[in-house]
């Protein structure tokens, strides 16, 4: 019994640990080694909210064609867990593979026909190998990628390698490494026909491509956007931006020799003293920013309005999870959208940035910056766990040395005696921006009051309905300045081609990427579209009017993109089919494949 | 309130030694009832800024909401004020002072903004020990929304209505020392004599510098019954000493009498001269600034004065290891790696 043809380079392997067992580290081996070998991969954490103890999974796609998004189906389950056991034999594809500790004797409720065994006595191997009890328990792990790396073909030495890389300076915990990996091919050797039908063979498919999870990528654009100011509290998916931000500016803004950084980091009391900490810095002339979830978007919206009303900028990372409330803390969703774009209570709009990958969130995070400055006003990037938390093939980080920060319109003590009167709030140039001072610039001009409450050009309290009124008018101009800011939408063709299109954003873009292919296949053409910020500029509006069903890809219950198209744009609301996705894992190309395939034929059925 | 100000100043009004009379150091005309204390403390804070030869424009002033919130208008208008969200101020204000170290920062709160909706953020700055001055403006009510009893508010304390606190009282001075605050002051609107000497060393002070100024609200808890009248306080407060902020440069001319006098080195160079009346705590002990604040409170007297100060701590800056030069002054070419330092990390995650 095997799957029907050899697969080369083309499979998922998903392994089920026990959280806090040290499998992380052996799991992220196994991936990186096949990255190493130059092919497409990867590597999805399903972990739960919970230190030690749980069920954990690490699911790893391996495509010679380059798709990054998830994919349903396991060929190969590497089953390390009783806990979970009866669930993981369930949901091996027919035709897959079941590897697992056969120290003890497999209970008969496990065995499916369909499917293949493979025993590995690990726990009696560790036993005999080693003595301590830690040792035994990481050492299984190191074994099972040794056993991997025979029965998929994986060359031994990238193995070495990577292991002696990741003990540079330990050098003395190589040797008991290579000696589990060693047991495992070993074991493999003398008693299964090796390599399986499922493998993987050598490439030079990812050119210089890196491979790094996206809230790292968020810290380090943060280094490079020159972010002085960070204040955060805890919150997964979004605790790793800011400490990726802590660990490169101790390496890029330390002096070697005083030990002085350049930077300040604060891990604020809760998330509203951490906006708070942000709009002062901000406000003071710093670039600052900070780094959340959904429910700290949640308690952040007071100062966001407070923010956009009295045009101060601010950096907001959202690292979406699975809502409402506490909802899944550990799963991925796009759900933050319309929370995002009109966070506070009266009338107000906040900018958002959508990466998709982690080069985008490197490069949008430095752009945040520049708009943010630009437009005195909040700018939210919306990513989310699966681009923050998980490892992503992605290209690798570019800056231009001649790009220069842009600081928006600030007046400096020059600036300031060539003018009669300064106006904080006064439109000199028609495009809705005014001029802001920092404080502590000009002895004698320059001064102004910083206020929630309305006031009049000069930055003067005032409940006069008409000064108020022609305020909020300046600021929607302003926005729709911030329309022609934004990073412009992604068009997959020249010319449209189809009625039917593709809409789609962040995380998504992998799995529709693929879709589209998956559509050709079965001979339906679509255009595609793939926003990258908000406000929606002319092109998507454009776009949409040019279609006659547009698909609206998103994960989340409520078709929330769909709202704000909707909202506005004023689409109309027959033309968008929402292709929804919510069940806390990222959405695969099967699955868009299938709704999208239903509305085009309705008579069709399940497309897999 | 006064309606119209005269524009009319002397011409030969004294001026400090940058050149500016005290008129440079006032703000908008005030919005708040006639006789409302936060307008004398306002005042204080004017004549400090003067004496202390303040340019106006190095001084941030910072604020939550609430009458007391809105006093940042009414003084120091060419320095940038920031009237920011209800009791989130102390975090508005480490991110400016975290920004730039140069400048002052000057917040101003009342009970409701502090003792209340905004307890978190006090408690947190004063556990960082946030480099600014933080001036409570204490009356014991809500006076924007009609004379609501705040939690500063003393338990049996009767208002205007009638109605009496059945709550007990935080207090906020004490709370401070039990926090480990570097600089605790308490004094009384009406005591300008007193305040103004104490907020010139709060400005000094390295660090976070509290001073709880009970404040009475004329409008709404001024009656009889009321533990923040100007008629209770001034009957209950007890100033043990009277205090001098003596700048750096200045020499010490007068004679005090031994044993009386204590001087407080402040980093900076200045001092701060206390002469006692009948003050038996030592203010750089805290210890015996707890007793004796405790004491007070339980005998029902209001202890004025500097109650503690200690100039070692650490603030934020010092504890961060922030560079000496302000963030917010640091040019791209020092915080940017560049393209290169980027191919290195690429290589390394590869």
């Amino acid at each position: 019994m095997s799957l029907s043809a050899d697969k080369v380079n083309d499979f998922v392997v998903r392994f089920a640990n026990v959280n806090g067992t040290g499998s992380a580290s052996a799991n992220f081996l196994f991936t990186k080694a096949i990255f190493r070998m130059g092919i497409y991969v990867t590597p999805k954490n399903i972990f739960p909210s919970n230190i030690q103890g749980l069920p954990t999974w690490y699911e790893v796609r391996v495509s010679e064609k380059g798709y990054l998004g998830r994919r349903e189906g396991i060929d190969l389950m590497v089953a390390v867990n009783p806990q979970s056991m009866l669930e993981d034999v369930a949901s091996v594809r027919p035709g897959g593979y079941f590897l697992y500790d056969s120290s003890k004797k497999l209970h008969k409720e496990y065995i499916r026909e369909d499917i293949n065994y493979i025993g590995i006595p690990l726990m009696e191997m560790c036993n005999a190998a080693y003595t301590d009890a830690r040792q035994r328990q990481l050492f299984k792990n190191i074994i099972y990628v040794g056993a991997l790396s025979a029965l998929l073909d994986i060359e031994f030495a990238m193995l070495e390698g990577l292991l002696a890389e990741q003990f540079a300076g330990k050098e003395k915990l190589i040797p008991a490494n290579v000696k589990a990996l060693q047991l495992g091919v070993d074991y493999v050797k003398n008693n299964f026909k090796y390599p399986l039908d499922i493998r993987v063979e050598r490439r030079d498919l990812i050119g210089d491509a890196i491979m790094i999870d996206g809230n790292s990528a968020c810290g380090l654009g943060a280094v490079y956007a020159g972010a002085t100011v960070a204040a955060w509290y805890p919150i997964t998916p979004s605790t790793s931006v800011v400490e990726a931000f802590s660990s490169y500016a101790d390496e890029l803004r330390t002096d070697k020799i005083t030990g002085r950084k350049n930077v300040a980091i604060v891990q604020a009391e809760d998330e509203l003293a951490a906006i708070g900490m942000v709009i002062g810095a901000n406000w003071n002339g710093a670039r600052s920013f900070t780094a959340t979830s959904g429910p700290g978007v949640s308690l952040m919206n007071e100062f966001l309005g407070l923010a956009y009303f009295a045009e101060i900028p601010a950096v907001l990372i959202d690292v979406q999870r699975t809502g409402p409330s506490t909802g899944m803390p550990t799963r991925t969703q796009q759900s933050d959208i319309l929370e995002a774009a009109y966070a506070s209570h009266g009338d107000t709009k906040h900018l958002l940035l959508f990466p998709s990958t982690p080069k985008e969130c490197f490069e949008m995070t430095a752009d945040a910056f520049d708009l943010a400055e630009e437009l005195q006003t909040p700018v939210i990037m919306l990513t989310d766990l699966d681009l923050g938390m998980n490892d992503h093939v992605s290209q690798p980080f570019i800056w231009d040395d001649n790009r220069k920060y842009k600081r928006g319109k600030v007046l400096n003590a020059d600036d300031l005696e060539k003018i009669q009167r300064f106006g904080r709030y006064l439109d000199v140039d028609g495009d809705g921006i005014t001029y802001r001072t920092y404080p502590g610039t000009h002895p004698t001009k320059g001064s102004f009051f910083t206020r929630g409450t309305s006031r009049d050009e000069y930055a003067t309290y005032t409940e006069n309905g008409a000064a108020y009124q022609r305020n909020m008018d300046r600021l929607t101009k302003k926005f729709n300045t911030a329309k022609n800011m934004v990073p412009a939408p992604q068009f997959y063709q020249d010319k449209n081609k189809s009625d039917y299109a593709l809409f789609f954003f962040g995380t998504s873009t992998y799995a529709a990427e693929e879709a589209m292919d998956l559509l050709k296949e079965k001979g339906i053409s679509v255009d595609a579209i793939r926003i990258k910020s908000f406000p929606f500029n002319q092109q998507v509006d454009d776009f949409i009017k040019s279609h006659q069903k547009v698909f609206v890809i998103e994960q989340n219950r409520d078709a929330q993109m769909k709202s704000l198209l909707l909202i506005e744009l004023g689409a109309d609301p027959q033309k968008l089919v929402s292709v929804l996705n919510y069940d806390g894992m990222p959405i695969t190309a099967d699955n868009i494949l299938n709704q999208v395939s239903k509305s085009l034929s309705p008579s069709l059925n399940k497309v897999s | 309130m006064t309606y119209i100000r005269p524009k009319f100043r002397h011409p030969e009004l004294p001026k400090n030694k940058l050149g500016y009379s005290v008129d440079f150091y006032e703000g908008a005309l005030s919005t708040l009832c006639a006789g409302c204390g936060h307008d004398s403390i306002s005042a204080a804070v004017v004549e400090a800024c003067f004496d202390l030869n303040i340019e106006p424009h190095r001084l941030a002033k910072l604020s939550g909401i609430g009458c007391s919130s809105k006093t940042p208008a009414y003084f120091l208008s060419n320095s940038h004020g920031f009237n920011s969200v209800h009791g989130r101020m102390p975090s508005v204000a480490t991110g400016a002072n975290l920004a730039n170290r140069d400048l002052i920062y000057f917040g101003v709160s009342g009970d409701g903004d502090t003792a209340s909706i905004g307890m978190g953020q006090f408690v947190h700055a004063i556990r960082r020990n946030l480099n600014m001055v933080y001036i409570v403006m204490n009356n014991g009510c809500y006076g924007l929304t009609k004379g609501q009893d705040s939690a500063t508010a003393d338990e049996g304390s009767k208002s205007k209505a009638g109605s009496v606190n059945p709550f007990q009282a935080i207090d906020l001075a004490s709370l401070s020392l039990e926090l480990g605050a570097g600089f605790v002051a308490q004094s009384f609107s009406g005591d300008k004599k007193q305040l103004i000497p104490l907020i010139k060393a709060a400005i000094n002070h390295r660090g976070f510098a509290f001073i709880n100024v009970i404040s009475p609200c004329v409008t709404f808890n001024n009656n009889p019954g009321s533990t923040k009248s100007y008629d209770f306080v001034r009957q209950h407060v007890e100033a043990t000493a009277t205090l001098d902020f003596v700048p750096e440069m200045e020499e010490i001319t007068t004679n005090y009498n031994e044993g009386s006098t204590q001087q407080v080195k402040m980093h900076d160079g200045s001092s701060i001269r206390l002469h006692k009346i009948a003050q038996d705590w030592d203010p750089q002990n805290r210890i015996s600034a707890i007793n004796a604040i405790q004491k007070a409170r339980s005998e029902g007297e209001i202890l004025t004065g500097l109650i503690y100060i200690d100039e070692e701590l650490g603030e934020l800056h010092e504890v961060l290891q922030t560079t000496d030069t302000p963030l917010n002054q640091l040019t791209e070419e020092v915080l940017c790696p560049g393209s290169e330092a980027l191919s290195e990390i690429n290589a390394g995650l590869r």
